[in-house]
C-alpha cells in the first residue's frame, strides 16, 4: 500500500491553544506527524487529549472565537495550510482534505435530502453541473453500497439508520477523491455488527484513490487492526509514535503500556484490572516536567521537573518516546530514582462458581409499546420491544446482556425492576411475583434493587448536592432512618467508591465523568440492595477510568454479594465482567449461557456475528506487557 | 394530516366551550345583571322597572349557568350562558348590550383598520429582525454583534409606551412627518398608518432580534454546520443554505401562532393612535363593561388562537421533514 515515502501531510511542531475560563488551555501543544500516501496513521489517547483538536486544525476548522493555532505548520503538499486564508482554504476543505465525525445521527443536515448534501460538494469543487452532480452523486451512493442509490439520494437523514448515514458521510467526503481523509471516530457511535462494514469501506475508498487517512479514535483494537503507523496522544502531545506493528508489540511509554493492558479482556478475569489513576489533566493546567507524571506508575524524582522530547531513541528501543525512562543520561542521574507509590499487583478477584441460589427469575416477559393512528388514535400494532424473555441471575454474580441498539435490552433492564410496567410474563425476586404487585407492595423491595445509568452527565441533578443526590434513596426508602446516620451512611458509601468525605457538599458539575459515574454507583449502593442494573454504566468512559469503573464494580460485587444485570454492548466488558450472558436480538434473546461457552462456541448466528464483528486484540498479547523496571533507588 | 386536523378541532369544541364558561363566571363575579342594567341606563334615577326592563330586553332575565325553575335540558338552555354563548358557535355574535349596534358587522367592519396597522408591523418586524439577527450570527463575537446586543438590551427595558410618546411629539409634533393620530379610509389611511408601523416595529425590535440571534448562534454550533463548512462551503452559504431553514423551526413556533392575532390588532397601538380597528373595539367594550362585545371577542380570539396552534403545526411539516402529522 505504501506508495511513496513523501508524506501527503505533515504536521510539525503544530500548536492550537483556546481560551478558556481557566486561563489559555493547551489543547495542541507541539504535535508532529507525517502521512505517506495510501497509508493509515492512527492518533490514539483518551478523551480530552487533543486528537480532535489536531484534527480540525488540519482542516483548519478551529472556532475562530474561541480558538487559535498558536505556532506551527500542516504541509499538504506543497502548500502550507495554517498560512492560507479563509478563502483558499475552503478550496483545500472538502476538495483535498475532508472529514468523517462520529456522530452521524447529528453531522448530516435533517431538513435537506441527502443526496444534495453530498452533490453540494461536487459541484462546488468539481464545478460541476446540477445534473452532473447528480450522477456522480448516484454513483457514489452505490459506490458506498446502497442498492437503490436514487431513493437514497431523496432520502432525508432520518430515514436513514446510522450505518447508512455513516456511509453517506463517506460519499461525502471522498467524492472529491481528497489527498487526506480525517476519520474523527468514525465507529464509535455505530452498533459493533455495523462498525466493521465502515471500517472495510473506509480501507476499500483508500485502496481506490490511495488517499492517506488519518484515523482517530480510543479504540486500540480498531487501530491495531486498521492502521499502518500509531501515535499515541496524552494531554497535547504524541508521547510515543512507530508503526503499528513495533508500537503494539513493544510499547514503550508507561501511558500505552497501561492504556493497552487497562482493556477488559477475558485473560484477566480473575484479576483487577490494571486501570490508571486519576484523569487527563484539564489543558490549562498541564503539570510541570512530563504531562503524565502524576499517574504514572514509574515516576521518578526528575519527571515532574523536566520534561521529556519525543525523540527516536536508538536502536535498542525502535521508535520514539517522550519518556525518560528511555534516556540514558537522565537514567544515570540522580534524578532516576522512582517515586511513584507502588502499585501492587492487580488484586484477584476470584468468584467461586458453585451453584448459588437463584435470586431473580424472569418468565416470558413482555413489553409491547403501542402504536396509535388514525382519528381517535386507536392502537394498530405494537413495538415489540421485549418480546418474551426469560433468564435468571443467581446471587452475587453477574448476567450480561448483550445486543446491538434497539434491540429492547434497555427496555428489558427497566422492566424486571418495574420502572417500566411489562405486559405480561413474571419476575420473580425471591419467588415473589414483582408483575403482579401493586406499588405500594412494591417499595419495600426498592431498597433491594437498584440502577445505575449509562451517562454519568445527565443523569445526576446539577442541582442539588451529592448528599442529596446519593440520601436521597434512603430518605425515601429507610424513612426511619435519623438525619444523621443517613449523612455517616452517605459518607461511608462515597468513601467505599473511592470519594472524600468533601464530595457530601459539591455539586455534579465540579467533578470529572468517572467520579460521577462514582457517583451514580454510591447513590444505587447506599440502600444497601441485592441487586442492581447497570445500563451501559460504562460505555460513556474512557478506558483506563472504564477500568477503574469495572474494578470498582467488581470488588463491590465480591464484598457485599450483589447480583447485577450488565446491559452493555461492549462485547469486552461482557468477557471481563460478566459471568452468564444472554444475547438479545430484535426482543428476544437467542443465546443464554456461560461465557466462556459462548464466547468460545456460539451457536446462534447472530451471536457469531457480532463476536466475529469486534476488533481485538489477543488477550495474550495484552497480558505479555510488563511495564519497565526501574532500577534500584539512589542512596 | 386531516385526520390530524379533525382530530384538531375535535379538541377544540371542549376549549371554546370552557373559555366561554370561564369569561361568562368570571364577568358575572365582578357584574351582576342589575349592575349592568343600571351602568347602561345611566347610574343615577334608575328605576327598578326599568332595570328588569333592560334585563327582559337584553336577554339576562334568566339565571347565570343553572336554571332551577325549568325542567329536563331546559335546565341548561334557558340560562344567561346558553343563550347568549350557543349562538357564538355559528358566529352569530349579537347585538352589543350598550348601543345596541350589530356586533357581526362592526367587526367586519373594524377588521381592516386592524389588519392595515398589525400586518406592516409584523412583516416589516420579522424581516428586519431575522435580516439583524443573521448578521450577527455572521459576524459573531465581533464589536458590532456586541453593539446591536446591548442595544437590544437597553431597547427591550424601555417601555412601549414611551416609544409611542415620544415618537408622537418628535415625528408628529416637532418635525410635524405624519398626524399624531387619527385614521381615514382607503388610500389615505396611509399617512396615518407610517407612525404606528415605525413604532410597532421599534418596539418589538429588541427582543425579537435578541431571539432570533440565539436560535441562529445555537443552530450555528450544530454538528451539520461544522460537516457543511467541511465540504469548503463559503460561510454565507452555510448560514444561508443550512442554518437558516434549520432556525425557521423555532422561530416558527413563536411567529405562525401569532399570525391569526394580526386581525385582532393591537391594544395599545389602536388606543394610542385612534385607530378604529378590534382592539380599541375591546379596549371600550371592556371599560363600558359591554358583556355582549367583552364575550364576542373573548370567543374570537380562542378561535383564533386554536388556529393558530393547528397553522404552526402544519407549518413544521413544511420545514421539517422530520414531522409527520396523523
Amino acid at each position: 500500500m505504501k506508495e511513496s515515502q513523501t508524506p501527503v501531510v505533515e504536521v510539525i511542531g503544530l500548536k492550537t491553544y483556546f481560551r478558556s475560563s481557566s486561563g489559555v488551555a493547551r489543547a495542541v501543544d507541539g504535535v508532529s506527524f507525517g502521512i505517506r500516501k495510501g497509508s493509515t496513521f492512527a492518533l490514539v489517547g483518551e478523551s480530552g487529549c487533543g486528537k480532535s483538536v489536531t484534527a480540525l486544525s488540519i482542516i483548519g476548522l478551529i472556532d475562530r472565537h474561541s480558538g487559535w493555532i498558536e505556532g506551527g505548520k500542516v504541509r499538504l503538499g506543497n502548500e502550507e495550510l495554517t498560512s492560507l486564508d479563509e478563502s483558499t482554504m475552503r478550496q483545500v476543505r472538502g476538495m483535498r482534505v475532508s472529514m468523517i465525525f462520529q456522530e452521524p445521527m447529528t453531522s448530516l443536515n435533517p431538513v435537506i435530502c441527502v443526496g444534495e448534501q453530498v452533490a453540494e460538494g461536487i459541484r462546488l469543487h468539481q464545478k460541476a453541473s446540477k445534473q452532473d452532480a447528480r450522477v456522480i452523486t448516484v454513483a457514489m451512493l452505490s459506490r458506498v453500497g446502497f442498492d437503490e442509490p436514487e431513493r437514497i439520494y431523496r432520502a432525508y437523514p432520518h430515514t436513514l439508520s446510522g450505518g447508512q448515514r455513516q456511509r453517506v458521510m463517506i460519499a461525502m467526503a471522498v467524492a472529491c477523491k481528497p489527498e487526506l481523509l480525517i476519520a474523527d471516530e468514525p465507529t464509535t457511535a455505530l452498533d459493533v455488527t455495523i462498525q466493521e462494514g465502515i471500517v472495510r469501506l473506509i480501507k476499500e475508498m483508500q485502496s481506490e484513490t490511495s488517499m492517506a487517512v488519518l484515523l482517530i479514535t480510543h479504540n486500540m483494537a480498531l487501530v491495531y487492526k486498521n492502521a499502518d503507523e500509531v501515535g499515541v496522544m496524552y494531554a497535547g502531545k504524541i508521547v510515543e509514535a512507530g508503526s503499528v506493528k513495533t508500537l503494539f508489540s513493544k510499547p514503550l511509554h508507561p501511558y500505552t503500556i497501561k492504556l493497552l493492558r487497562s482493556m477488559p479482556v477475558a485473560g484477566q478475569r480473575t484479576h483487577a484490572l490494571d486501570a490508571i489513576r486519576g484523569s487527563v489533566p484539564d489543558a490549562a493546567s498541564y503539570p510541570s516536567g512530563c504531562r503524565f507524571s502524576g499517574r504514572c506508575p514509574r515516576e521518578m524524582a526528575g519527571c515532574a521537573q523536566k520534561e521529556p522530547e519525543l525523540v527516536l531513541r536508538g536502536q535498542e528501543h525502535g521508535h520514539p518516546v517522550a519518556c525518560h525512562l528511555y534516556d540514558a543520561p537522565f537514567m544515570a542521574s540522580r534524578s532516576a530514582r522512582l517515586v511513584a507509590s507502588a502499585e501492587g499487583v492487580p488484586a484477584p478477584l476470584d468468584k467461586t462458581h458453585n451453584e448459588r441460589p437463584v435470586l431473580l427469575e424472569v418468565r416470558n416477559l413482555k413489553t409491547w409499546y403501542p402504536i396509535r393512528r388514525g382519528l381517535f388514535k386507536r392502537v394498530v400494532g405494537h413495538v415489540k420491544a421485549v418480546d418474551g424473555i426469560s433468564l435468571s441471575i443467581r446471587k452475587g454474580m453477574t448476567l450480561a446482556l448483550v445486543g446491538e441498539s434497539g434491540c429492547g435490552k434497555s427496555t428489558a433492564g427497566k422492566s424486571i425492576i418495574r420502572l417500566i410496567t411489562p405486559d405480561a410474563g413474571e419476575v420473580l425476586y425471591m419467588g415473589k411475583d414483582l408483575c403482579a404487585m401493586k406499588e405500594g407492595e412494591l417499595r419495600p423491595l426498592r431498597r433491594r434493587m437498584q440502577m445505575i445509568f449509562q451517562d454519568p452527565y445527565s443523569s445526576l441533578d446539577p442541582r442539588r448536592t451529592i448528599m442529596n443526590t446519593v440520601g436521597e434513596g434512603l430518605e425515601i426508602l429507610y424513612p426511619e432512618m435519623s438525619r444523621r446516620s443517613r449523612i455517616a451512611k452517605t459518607a461511608s458509601v462515597l468513601e467505599r467508591v473511592g470519594l472524600g468525605y468533601d464530595a457530601l457538599n459539591r455539586y455534579p458539575h465540579e467533578f470529572s465523568g468517572g467520579q460521577r459515574q462514582r457517583i451514580g454507583i454510591a447513590r444505587a449502593l447506599a440502600v444497601e440492595p441485592e441487586f442492581i442494573v447497570c445500563d451501559e454504566a460504562v460505555s460513556a468512559l474512557d478506558v483506563s477510568v472504564q477500568a477503574q469503573i469495572l474494578n470498582l464494580l467488581k470488588s463491590i460485587q465480591l464484598d457485599m454479594g450483589i447480583a447485577m444485570l450488565f446491559i452493555t454492548h461492549d462485547l469486552g466488558v461482557v468477557e471481563y465482567m460478566a459471568d452468564e450472558v444472554a444475547v438479545m436480538y430484535d426482543g428476544k434473546i437467542v443465546e443464554h449461557g456461560n461465557v466462556e461457552e459462548i464466547f468460545a462456541r456460539p451457536r446462534h448466528e447472530y451471536t457469531k456475528k457480532l463476536l466475529a464483528a469486534v476488533p481485538r486484540i489477543d488477550s495474550a498479547l495484552i497480558e505479555s506487557l510488563k511495564l519497565p523496571v526501574v532500577p534500584a533507588a539512589w542512596p | 394530516m386531516l385526520t390530524y386536523i379533525i382530530r384538531r378541532l375535535l379538541y377544540a369544541i371542549p376549549i371554546i366551550l370552557g373559555v366561554n364558561m370561564l369569561t361568562a363566571a368570571l364577568f358575572f363575579q365582578i357584574n351582576t345583571p342589575d349592575d349592568m342594567a343600571r351602568r347602561m341606563l345611566g347610574e343615577k334615577n334608575v328605576t327598578v322597572d326599568a332595570i328588569e326592563n333592560w334585563k327582559r330586553e337584553h336577554g339576562y332575565d334568566r339565571p347565570a349557568f343553572v336554571n332551577t325553575g325549568a325542567s329536563g335540558t331546559a335546565m341548561f338552555t334557558q340560562t344567561v350562558f346558553f343563550q347568549k354563548s350557543a349562538p357564538l358557535l355559528w358566529f352569530d355574535f349579537g347585538r352589543s348590550d350598550r348601543n345596541n349596534i350589530n356586533i357581526g358587522l362592526e367587526i367586519r367592519n373594524r377588521m381592516w383598520p386592524s389588519l392595515a396597522v398589525s400586518i406592516p408591523i409584523f412583516m416589516a418586524g420579522l424581516i428586519v429582525e431575522i435580516f439583524i439577527a443573521m448578521m450577527l450570527a455572521y459576524w459573531r463575537g465581533s464589536v458590532l454583534d456586541l453593539a446591536v446586543v446591548v442595544l437590544s438590551v437597553v431597547m427591550m427595558s424601555v417601555s412601549t409606551l414611551f416609544y409611542i410618546i415620544a415618537g408622537q411629539f418628535m415625528l408628529g409634533k416637532v418635525f410635524k412627518l405624519f398626524p399624531i393620530s387619527g385614521y381615514d379610509t382607503g388610500i389615505y389611511s396611509f399617512k396615518f398608518l407610517v407612525l404606528p408601523v415605525v413604532i410597532g416595529v421599534i418596539s418589538s425590535m429588541g427582543v425579537g432580534v435578541r431571539f432570533y440571534r440565539t436560535v441562529f448562534l445555537e443552530e450555528m454550533g450544530r454538528d451539520y454546520i461544522r460537516t457543511a463548512r467541511a465540504k469548503g462551503l463559503s460561510e454565507g452559504t452555510v448560514l444561508f443554505k443550512h442554518g437558516l431553514r434549520n432556525a425557521m423551526i423555532p422561530v416558527l413556533t413563536n411567529v405562525v401562532v401569532s399570525i391569526p392575532f394580526l386581525f385582532y390588532g393591537s391594544l395599545l397601538m389602536e388606543t394610542f393612535f385612534a385607530i378604529p380597528g378590534l382592539g380599541s373595539f375591546t379596549i371600550d367594550a371592556i371599560q363600558s363593561q359591554d358583556f355582549a362585545v367583552v364575550r364576542s371577542m373573548v370567543y374570537l380570539g380562542s378561535i383564533l388562537y386554536i388556529v393558530g396552534l393547528i397553522l404552526t403545526d402544519i407549518s413544521y411539516t413544511l420545514f421539517d421533514p422530520r414531522i409527520r402529522l396523523g
